[in-house]
């Protein structure tokens, strides 16, 4: 059974300036102990997909389609009470996410208070156990500080501590170590690695680096403009790129064992998701597009795991002819 | 901290010599010649008003009167009300408890209402019941502080005869029939004081709850009343904080119309009726004490704000 299955799910936000639809039918799922990163460009809908999950998105959103946490369906009441027990995230700005007026301990302990039930002394006790385990030096110490007291990594890994405080089942880690420097980001990721090796909890892994893809991702689904465009294992995915989007990714970051590979240079820009093209999304940018595009093109699987959302797939016949 | 706070007292010092001068000049300002109105019944003799003028310095440079009066008053002395033949100093501080005491209850009942409906107002943002916390709140600053306290009185004690119109008793000697003859006048300050607190809540609380900690403490799994009465309000009551310490030093500072119409014997009647009497040491007393507690009170609103501030107390 998977830790985490996302079938169909669709979020609309309304606003004043009409309805933005942010996802559309994005289905995928994680196994215990495997990690999904979800990789696109800025606003393809990353962070909606991992705040519907938690039933955290703003008021103006609505949602549709199923998820699933270990096979049960997560109701907004099943959301409310798997947060912090079976469903934790850690979010893209650890310098904002951490609340200023308590101290760095208090905030890890009160989650081990509210589930485990523990007296402010052991939970505090605890709370001291999880900084080391996050490898934060002087945990004793540094429980007693505040947030502006702490580097942004430090910052990172009591996010860390918290999400992982109740040995969740599927931690959502969005853009971790996007606002980090680039040490900081390698430490944070084997930290998460090696935690997900303890606890054998499954991890969705949000980031717009292929570097990071490739060396902590079992398998990744890429998304454009609120859909999924490709979806496989990672080795399969670096190997074999089928969908245009991801080949231009892929090309966009040439040096991939340098690990600085980012998504940078498509040429054009992301679609008005207020009044998306017809058809293809990718269409205005894709130098493959043809007529038949203006239909939307379905998810296929092209090979056993492997799926693309193009017409012209598989684009190495394309190529081929 | 202590630095921010020697440099802060170093600020206060300044502030207190030109409230000094100001009071001074301000008896200078005042029309009417006390002399003349001391000497009563002989202020026809010109050798009983020199003799006046002489005793109180009057008819030395201004810059030897105010030296003089520094001088006194830094040693406690305030002057002496001829009109009322006490020592200023005296009837400050017999007025002080209950102007204190009043400013008290007001300031109590105006947190009381003022903090949970802005954050209720804050909670449900643009739904009705925001409305009507703002409307009221509206209401509340716009309508005169005589007109809430004439319609209370005529409701409450001339209709319903639950309370008393008019008076004081001090609490150590009656503390019921203190309570009873102190709450109107503190509801109708402490509702000013309520819509002052409850817009400055409602605002740091909106801030407040946009912020991503706020998220963090709903990912952890916290209930809504955790996520707002903790997390939300610990961070907007900051500022609130140092807004409640002026807005008590202001209350402190004497409300006239309301003590008149409630005939409170506090700092605010004892003000009026000096000014209407031309008792110009009581006058000058007054407002240097008030200025002085506003002074202090602001240096309180600065150290709670430091000792609430994490980030400044362990910058
Ligand atoms: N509350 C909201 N109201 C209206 N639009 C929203 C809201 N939240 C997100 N959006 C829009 O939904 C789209 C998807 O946003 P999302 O935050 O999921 O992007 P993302 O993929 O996480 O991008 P990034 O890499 O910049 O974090 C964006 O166009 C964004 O502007
Ligand atoms: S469907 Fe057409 S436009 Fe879309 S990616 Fe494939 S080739 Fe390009
Ligand atoms: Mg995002």
């Amino acid at each position: 059974m998977n830790a985490l299955d996302v079938d169909r799910l669709s979020i609309q936000f309304h606003t004043d300036r009409g309805v933005l639809q942010a996802v559309d039918r994005v289905s995928f799922s994680v196994a215990a102990g495997r990690t999904l990163a979800i990789v696109g460009e800025s606003g393809c809908g990353k962070s909606a997909t991992a705040l519907a999950i938690l039933g955290l998105l703003a008021d103006n959103a609505e949602v549709l389609g199923g998820i699933r946490l270990a096979g049960a369906p997560l109701t907004p009441e099943a959301q409310r009470s798997a947060r912090g027990r079976e469903l934790a995230m850690i979010f893209q700005e650890p310098m904002t996410s951490l609340n200023p007026a308590f101290t760095v301990g208090e905030q890890v302990a009160e989650a081990l208070r509210l589930h485990e039930g523990l007296s402010p002394r052991d939970a505090m006790a605890r709370a001291i156990a999880m900084l080391e385990r996050v490898r934060i030096p002087d945990a004793a110490r540094r429980a007693k500080q505040y947030a502006h007291q702490l580097s942004g990594g430090m910052r990172q890994r009591v996010m860390i501590a918290i999400a992982l405080a109740c040995k969740p089942k599927l931690l959502i880690a969005d853009e971790p170590t996007t606002a980090l420097d680039v040490t900081v980001q390698a430490q944070i990721l084997a930290l998460l690695d090696e935690l997900k090796r303890e606890t054998g909890t499954a991890v969705v892994l949000i980031t717009h680096d292929l570097g990071v893809v490739q060396d902590h991702a079992d398998d990744v689904v890429v998304m454009y403009a609120g859909r999924v465009a490709e979806k496989a294992s990672a080795a399969k995915l670096f190997a074999m790129p089928q969908h245009p989007y991801t080949i231009g990714l892929l090309g966009a970051a040439p040096r991939l064992d340098s690990k600085r590979a980012r998504l940078a240079s498509i040429e054009g820009t992301v679609p008005d998701l207020r009044n998306p093209p017809p058809g293809c999304r990718f269409a205005p940018r894709c130098p493959f597009a043809i007529a038949a595009c203006e239909i939307t093109p379905p998810l296929v699987e092209l090979a056993p795991g492997h799926f693309a959302a193009c017409i012209r797939a598989p684009l190495d016949v394309v190529l081929a002819a | 901290m202590w630095l921010f706070l020697l440099r802060r007292l170093g600020q206060v010092i300044p502030t207190l010599l030109i409230l000094s001068v100001m009071v001074f000049a301000l008896q200078q300002l005042m029309p009417g010649d006390p002399a003349l109105i001391l000497a009563g019944e002989e202020r026809g003799d010109p050798v009983v008003l020199a003799q006046i003028r002489a005793e109180l310095l009057l008819d030395r440079p201004l810059a030897e009167q105010y030296l003089s009066w520094i001088w006194r008053v830094l040693h406690g002395d305030f002057g002496f009300s001829w009109r009322i033949h006490m020592p200023v100093g005296d009837l400050i501080l017999t007025k002080l408890p209950v102007t204190f005491q009043l400013a008290l209850m007001s300031f109590v009942i105006g947190v009381l209402i003022g903090v949970p409906c802005g954050v209720l107002s804050a909670v449900w943002r643009d739904r009705p019941i925001d409305w009507v916390i703002n409307g009221i709140a509206l209401f509340g600053i716009s309508m005169p502080n005589f007109w809430l306290g004439i319609m209370m009185i005529l409701f409450f004690s001339v209709d319903l005869g639950w309370l008393p119109p008019s008076g004081y008793v001090p609490l150590w000697e009656d503390p019921w029939m203190s309570l009873q003859t102190t709450i109107m006048p503190a509801f109708v300050l402490g509702t000013g004081v309520a819509s002052v607190l409850m817009r400055h809540t409602r605002a740091a609380m909106l801030g407040a709850l946009s912020q991503d900690y706020v998220r963090t403490a709903r990912a952890k799994g916290l209930g809504e009343r955790l996520v707002v009465g903790k997390h939300a309000l610990r961070n907007a009551l900051i500022p609130v904080v140092t807004l409640g310490t002026i807005e008590f030093g202001r209350l402190m500072a004497g409300a006239v119309l309301t003590e008149q119409i409630f005939s409170i014997p506090g700092f605010g009647k004892l003000v009026v009726d000096a000014v209407f009497n031309r008792d110009y040491p009581v006058v000058q007393g007054v407002v240097l004490a008030t200025a002085l507690i506003f002074v202090m009170l602001s240096l309180v609103a600065d150290m709670l704000y430091m000792a609430i501030n994490p980030r400044l107390r362990t910058a």
